[in-house]
């Protein structure tokens, strides 16, 4: 579904990712792990077309889409749910999820947004209150809401577990698989190495820019570099 | 007294209208559009031409000056702002200042330095409640600026491109990432931000019978302190920051000699950027992490 090979981005000078190649394919969930500052974020917001690369293809569901505008890899099927949340703060719950919808000209978005609130109840409770007024967790449930109001066939979520207590980070995970059953394909990034690859089909190891290692995530989890490195062994 | 509080809510209404422009624009883009008080200038050429010299019925002259101006605006964001979206601040604000001076001349060039006479293509007459003495004129500028204002406010609250404006004012990168094409939103709210400030010039034209290249720089300034007052970024703010400078205005002449009428706005600009610089309405931007 989602091929990404040699992908080299830059912040001015600083060379982010340094030729990083992957490949989601269709119905997984693909987890993307490392330590702060390896280059997960800059992934996301390559594929998102917030940042353009310098090198290297993208490719998602046969067209070549780095360079193309944010707005239009958002109409292809693509949707973030950014690092930290960023819910709208002073929009409400029902307003960010409205404009999760933005793109969207059909007649389907009413039936969705009733998908999203049987997804997360609260959401239905609190969809006239200012989003800034929602907890972290909720905020997180608001984020993943808004995201999937873009009908997304690609899922990326920046660090869902990010600040969040534990109880909330199983409830959002299993939430996760949930959409992930309904046939949504999946891109998890996360610090949270042991939750990530317990989750998912398969990971890719991100080390300062590249990918130090890609394997199922079984075999990941059971990896003794991922688990010295990772899962504090 | 109350003659002049309906003296300074005409007046502050159309300080209202030119204040929306600069914190429009400035929620969007955290800039200050100085060539705003050149397109209130530009609307009141608009407003004359097209009525007196096209002899078009008053209504749709309005609304085609309105139109006018927000192609300028637009223009100009695209061709003084957009190129500099990642400038630094100082680049930005000497594009906005040379945009400005640049329309100045601009319009010094096509209708000359001479002051134009803009009677209104409509019968005036005096209006008379009670102790108040007003005029149909007044009156029109006062509902006519209360309409854009309340219309704006719909615009806003309830419609999807309001909801983006307010969603890339917030954080434009999230923005996009909803499939909001931010410099659409930024070209809408430059054009919706120039029609009301088209709106103001026109309306002041011809309440002072009295167009001119220069007509733009001190309402500009007075439109810009009004924003700060409400709260920059804030609309409601503007409203009120508007209202409230016009009315300052109007009783502070009453009250001392009229020589400091400009020097009040001022006064309000320093005390407000001393006590309380986020504006009356103004919030603490401090978001949650
Ligand atoms: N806006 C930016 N400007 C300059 N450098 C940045 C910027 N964002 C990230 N970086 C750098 O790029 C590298 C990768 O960052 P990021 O993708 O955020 O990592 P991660 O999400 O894995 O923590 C880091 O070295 C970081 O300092
Ligand atoms: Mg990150």
């Amino acid at each position: 579904m989602l091929v990404i090979k040699n992908l080299e981005t830059h912040y001015g000078n600083i060379r982010a990712l340094k030729g990083i190649s992957l490949e989601i394919k269709k119905g997984e969930i693909v987890t993307l792990i490392g330590a702060n500052g390896a280059g997960k974020t800059t992934t996301l917001k390559t594929i998102s077309g917030l940042i353009k690369p310098t090198r290297g293809t993208i490719t998602y569901e046969g067209q070549e889409i780095s360079g193309k505008a944010p707005d239009a890899i958002v109409q292809m099927g693509i949707s973030q749910v950014p690092e930290g949340r960023r819910v709208f703060t002073r929009l409400t719950v029902l307003e960010n999820l409205e404009m999760g919808a933005y793109a969207r000209r059909d007649q389907e978005i009413g039936q969705d947004m009733d998908k999203v609130f049987g997804l997360f109840p609260i959401l239905k409770e609190r969809q006239r209150q200012p989003a800034g007024t929602l907890s972290g967790g909720e905020q997180q449930m608001l984020a993943i809401g808004r995201a999937l109001m873009a009908r997304p066939k690609l899922l990326l979520l920046d660090e869902p577990s990010m600040g969040l207590a534990p109880l909330i980070v199983r409830t959002i995970f299993n939430i996760i698989q949930n959409i992930n059953a309904q046939g949504t394909t999946i891109l998890l990034v996360e610090q949270n190495a042991h939750l990530a690859l317990s989750v998912a089909d398969r990971g890719y190891v991100l080390e300062t820019g590249q990918v130090q290692l890609a394997d199922e995530a079984k075999k990941l989890l059971n990896d003794p570099r991922v688990r010295k490195a990772y899962l504090g062994d | 007294m109350l003659q002049q509080l309906v003296n300074g809510l005409v007046l502050g209404s159309i300080y209202a209208l030119i204040a929306l422009g600069y914190t429009m624009v400035y929620g969007v883009l955290q800039l200050i559009n100085f060539a705003h008080g050149e397109i209130y200038m530009a609307g009141a050429f608009l407003g004359l031409y097209l009525t007196v010299s096209l002899k078009l019925p008053f209504p749709v002259a309005f609304v085609l000056a309105m139109a006018g101006a927000a192609l300028i605006g637009v223009t100009v964001e695209r061709i003084a702002y957009r190129p500099l979206r990642r400038s630094p601040r100082l680049a930005v604000l000497i594009s906005a200042i040379g945009m400005s001076i640049f329309l100045q001349n601009l319009s010094l060039y096509l209708n000359g330095p001479a002051t134009r006479g803009f009677l209104p293509p409509f019968k005036v007459y005096p209006i008379r409640i009670g102790e108040i003495k007003t005029s149909s004129l007044e009156v029109i500028i006062l509902v006519v600026a209360i309409l854009l204002m309340v219309g704006l406010q719909y615009l806003i609250r309830r419609t999807k491109i309001g909801k983006a404006m307010r969603a890339t004012a917030l954080d434009k990168e999230t923005a996009a990432l909803m499939g909001i094409n931010v410099d659409r939103i930024i070209s809408y709210t430059f054009a919706i931000g120039s029609s009301l400030g088209a709106a103001a010039g026109v309306l002041v034209g011809m309440y002072l019978n009295a167009v001119d290249p220069m007509m733009g720089l001190m309402p500009g300034l007075k439109g810009f302190v009004a924003a700060v007052l409400g709260g920059i970024g804030n609309i409601p703010g503007a409203m009120a920051g508007g209202l409230i400078l016009g009315t300052a205005e109007v009783f502070g002449v009453a009250f001392m000699r009229s020589e400091w009428r400009d020097a009040i706005a001022f006064a309000i600009l320093i005390v407000v950027l001393l006590i309380k610089p986020s504006g009356i309405l103004g919030q603490n931007t401090q978001e949650k992490v």
